[in-house]
This record gives C-alpha cells, sequence and structure tokens, in this order.
C-alpha cells in the first residue's frame, strides 16, 4: 500500500512517544485511554497531562501498523493545548484528512479519536469526587 | 514536507542491491536461462503448436513435447501426463471440480486440510453449495497432518482427498508419500491430489512413491515465467476428470486453449534445472535459513517459529515478533521484499487463516512475517536482513505498549480489551 508523506513521517519520526508513569508526573493530572485489543492487530495507549484546564502535555505508545502509528502519533500533537472539551471534540475524519488515510486504515483514526476520548474521560473519572 | 527519514540507519554492505527480494513463495525471478530459452518462442518459432501442416507448427509442437518430458521428469511422471493450465490456481481447480464431477456417482464426499491454498479451498466450497461434503481436517500445531488422520475422515463415499506437498506461508511438509499410501490401502478408487506447488523442484517429490493421481505445478515458483502451470494427471491405472473449459480439444480434451509455447518452453527449462540443482540448492538454502534464523532470534527474545521446523521448506522462515504489529515492521524493513500474516496486509482484514489453524493466537498472527529465501538470496543479503529485523523491532517494540507491559510483568490476559 503506498502510504502519504505524512504518514511516512510520523511513523518514521513519530512525536510524544513514551508514558508519564516514568517522568515523575503526579498522577492526579493524568489521564490515560487504553484502546483496541491485541488480538484485533492494534492497542494504542494515549495519556494527557492536564494542567489549568489545558492539555499541556500528550504522549503515545501504539502496537499497531503504520496508520495506527501515525493516526496517534497526530492525535498527541493536536491535542496539545486544547481544553478538555476541544480535544473531546475532534473526529476522527480530522484524522483522515491530515493524513490522508485509504478507506482500509480509517479504523486506525476511529481508534485514535477513542483514545483521545478515553484519556479525557479517565482524567475526569479521577476528577469527578 | 521533506522525504521522511528513517530513525534506523543500516548500510547495505558493498554488493548487495537494494531493494532485495526475500519472498519467493509468492513467486521467483525468472532465471536468465529459462529467459534465453524462451525468447526463440517469441521471435523466430512464433508457431502454433495445434498447426499440423506447417514447419511452424512442427517446431512448436516439438518444443512443447521436449518440455512436458522436462516436467514430468521432475515429478516421475511421463510427459503424456502433463496438462498445461493458466497456472496453479486453475490446475487445482481442475484437478478438484472436474474430479469431483466426474466421479459424482462413486460418492459426494472430499478431504482436505484447513491450511491448504485458497485456490483449494475456495473450489472445495464451491463443491459444497452444489452438494458434496467437505473434510476440513485440522493440522497439529506443528502443521502437520497424519495418514491415520486423514483415513480416519475417509468413508465409502470419499472420491478425493487433496493434501498440499508444502505450505506456502509457513512451508511445512505434509508426509504426501506415507499418506498416499495410507489413502490408497483403504480405497484404492479414491482419488490423491496434492497441490505441489512449493514443494516441486525444492525438495524431492515423486508422483509414483506418493501414489498421487493428480498433482499441480506452477513455473513462477521455480523461477519460470508466471502464466503457465500444469497439472499432472496419472495415465496407469488412467484417471479421468471432466474439463472445466471447453473449446478446440487440446490436452486430450482435459484443457482446451492454443498453448502459450515460450511460457511453456519457460516451464520446461525451469523444472530441467531444478532437477539437476535441487540438491545443492537445498542445502544452500538451508544454510542460508539457519544463519537468519540464529541471526534474528541470538538477539531478540519473544520470537516464535510457526510451524515444523523439521518438515519444512528449506528456504522458508515464519517468526512471529511478540508485541510488534507485522505490517509496521513490513514499513520498516521498506527495502527487503517479505510478507506478513497480519491482518492489515490482507484484504480481507482478518489474521492468516494458516496461522490460525496451527493454533497461533490472533494476537501473534499479527506480529508474524514469512521470509521465503531463493535461488539469488546471497549470505550478504541475510546479514543485511538480520541487521534490519533486529533494529527495526527493537525500535517498533519501544513504540508497543503491549511490549512495556509485557517488561512491567502485566499478563495481558488479564486486561480487559476493548474489540472493534
Amino acid at each position: 500500500m503506498a502510504y502519504s508523506e505524512k504518514v511516512l513521517d510520523h511513523y518514521e519520526n513519530p512525536r510524544n512517544v513514551g508514558t508519564f508513569k516514568t517522568d515523575n508526573v503526579d498522577a492526579d493530572e493524568v489521564g490515560t485511554g487504553l484502546v483496541g485489543a491485541p488480538a484485533c492487530g492494534d492497542v494504542m495507549r494515549l495519556e494527557i497531562r492536564v494542567k489549568d484546564g489545558l492539555i499541556a502535555d500528550a504522549k503515545f505508545k501504539t502496537f499497531g501498523c503504520g496508520s495506527a502509528i501515525a493516526s496517534s502519533s497526530l492525535a498527541t500533537e493536536m491535542i496539545k493545548g486544547m481544553t478538555l472539551d476541544q480535544a473531546a471534540k475532534i473526529s476522527n475524519t480530522m484524522i483522515v484528512e491530515e493524513l490522508n488515510l485509504p478507506p482500509v486504515k480509517i479504523h486506525c483514526s476511529v481508534l485514535a479519536e477513542d483514545a483521545i476520548k478515553a484519556a479525557i474521560e479517565d482524567y475526569k473519572k479521577k476528577h469527578a469526587k | 514536507m521533506s522525504a521522511a527519514k528513517s530513525p534506523i540507519e543500516v548500510v547495505a554492505p558493498e554488493g548487495v542491491q537494494l531493494p532485495i527480494f526475500m519472498d519467493n513463495h509468492s513467486t521467483t525471478a525468472v532465471d536468465l536461462r529459462v529467459v534465453h530459452a524462451m525468447l526463440p518462442f517469441f521471435t523466430n518459432h512464433y508457431g502454433n503448436a495445434a498447426s499440423r501442416n506447417h514447419s511452424f507448427g512442427w517446431t512448436a509442437e516439438a518444443a512443447v513435447e521436449n518440455a512436458r518430458g522436462q516436467i514430468a521428469a521432475l515429478l516421475g511422471g511421463d510427459a503424456k501426463e502433463i496438462v498445461f493450465t493458466s497456472g496453479a490456481t486453475e490446475a487445482n481447480n481442475l484437478a478438484i471440480k472436474g474430479a469431483a464431477s466426474f466421479l459424482k456417482k462413486q460418492g459426494n464426499h472430499i478431504i482436505t486440510v484447513e491450511t491448504e491454498h485458497k485456490s483449494v479451498l475456495d473450489t472445495c466450497k464451491r463443491l459444497q453449495r452444489e452438494g458434496f461434503e467437505v473434510t476440513y481436517l485440522p493440522p497439529a500445531k506443528d502443521g502437520l497432518v497424519t495418514p491415520e488422520q486423514i483415513v480416519a475422515a475417509m468413508t465409502d463415499k470419499t472420491i478425493l482427498v487433496s493434501i498440499m506437498l508444502a505450505n506456502n506461508e509457513v512451508g511445512v511438509v505434509q508426509p504426501v508419500e506415507a499418506i498416499g499410501a495410507a489413502i490408497k490401502a483403504r480405497n484404492p478408487k479414491c482419488l490423491f491430489h496434492t497441490d505441489a506447488v512449493q514443494g516441486a523442484g525444492k525438495i524431492p517429490f515423486d508422483v509414483e512413491k506418493a501414489k498421487v493421481d493428480l498433482a499441480s505445478v506452477t513455473a513462477h515458483k521455480m523461477y519460470g515465467p508466471k502464466g503457465i502451470g500444469a497439472l499432472w494427471v496419472r495415465r496407469k491405472p488412467r484417471v479421468r476428470i471432466d474439463p472445466i473449459i471447453d473449446g478446440g480439444g487440446h490436452e486430450r480434451g482435459m484443457r482446451s486453449g492454443t498453448l502459450p509455447v515460450p511460457l511453456i518452453v519457460g516451464f520446461g527449462k525451469a523444472a530441467e534445472i531444478a532437477k539437476a540443482e535441487m540438491a545443492d540448492e537445498a542445502v544452500r538454502l538451508e544454510k542460508l535459513r539457519t544463519r537468519l534464523y540464529k541471526g534474528i532470534t541470538s538477539k531478540l527474545t519473544e520470537t516464535y517459529v510457526n510451524g515444523s521446523m523439521e518438515h519444512r521448506l528449506p528456504g522458508n522462515l515464519n517468526i512471529s515478533f511478540a508485541f510488534v504489529e507485522g505490517e509496521s515492521l513490513l514499513m520498516a524493513l521498506k527495502d527487503v521484499a517479505v510478507s506478513s500474516g497480519s491482518a492489515c496486509t490482507s484484504a480481507s482484514l482478518e489474521p492468516s487463516y494458516v496461522l490460525r489453524a496451527l493454533g497461533v493466537g490472533e494476537e501473534l498472527a499479527h506480529t508474524s512475517i514469512r521470509f521465503g529465501l531463493g535461488r539469488f538470496n546471497t549470505d550478504a543479503e541475510v546479514d543485511y536482513v538480520i541487521e534490519l529485523v533486529v533494529k527495526s523491532v527493537e525500535r517498533l517494540r519501544t513504540l508497543s505498549p503491549l511490549w512495556e507491559m509485557h517488561q512491567d510483568g502485566i499478563d495481558l490476559s488479564t486486561i480487559q480489551w476493548t474489540p472493534h
């Protein structure tokens, strides 16, 4: 399959790889989304670090095809600096357009959208009490 | 945006030309000796082998008959038993549909294996829709089926057993000689077909020793041209099948259509070379395979070979790299042609059915890579591939949340995943 330059770029040089766990970040500031399944061939873990109502930083790790890695890498870039409400509005079609994903790879973008939403939900759950 | 620069630098050593072809189960390069044999039949000797009344036809016919002999010699059969087809898919279709149609009064039961090529499985599925019953035997974890398993599945209605010689994904070689003997001991009238596409010319195979009635082969898996295959059809005792393509009555009525003489000449030459060089080539390929296997597994943990290592084509290595999705690894190996059992590389978005039939878990099936070593691969190429694979897997594991969890001692089976 011929990938777009942008997919290749994110695949070769993924942004924001890692976890806040090892960075001595206050766990209260972090929300984690873990979506997908090993049996389906893709798992994304996306973490957000929230400060003063804004997503100050984001990190990810992905098991999946090149499009899945690129989608999650792009997602971390997109949400940095956003409020939780803004980030929650990111749709998979924005990722599809930005990366020029072919139809067969649309599910990768859906998974990235799910990962953002799951991370936000996790953060909100922690702070609901 | 500038072209993405690879984060992994592996310099190809001198003498190694990129890209490297290491996907010799999908197809093979045409041997130059084969090309040279073919060329005159495009330029000067372009006659129709069925033309009986001029020298153009006679020359073409003589070349075709010579090729029949070369192919039959590779299989241990007679030249008159070769029926040319467009390839192995057609040969498998002809063998199975042709036998089923001819024998339908004797019975309606066919036996095959879950790991067969799609051209066998889908043909059997079509026959099921037409009223035939098909048993799909599950192989053991190593990919093998046993003669006992096959005989146990045979009934008085069984007209055909179709078992491949060697598998296209995992390279596992079935014990066809023992299988043939067992089938014939149970019922001499039951036909035995083997899809010999991956094995013929690579490992010893003899239609008499294996007691087969029908054997499918194709040129392009043995350094011949694409577009030409053959079904070997036993004459003694005579095996009869119905044609699936009707027309001018070529190939003893079993497959009508003008013969592609240049392709047939190439097929013959390829078979002749394979027969002459098989023994040496197998030794060389197995050494290359061992080098590749040891090079990779000595540097990477959590790698799993799929299928029997003992009963295997010398040039095949199929490995799962746990926690690294196969397609993402193929992207990293962009200068090396290999293939993956990952769902992302298939049109169906399902992981390899062959690996699933071997009991390989879906999560590992997604991480498999098939290396197919062939006549033109070298030690230097293998060394380059080892370094590239090792560095790429290491890099992709640093991106993999599953690898991190595994390193942290988390049992992935205890996690509540969200399948999609």
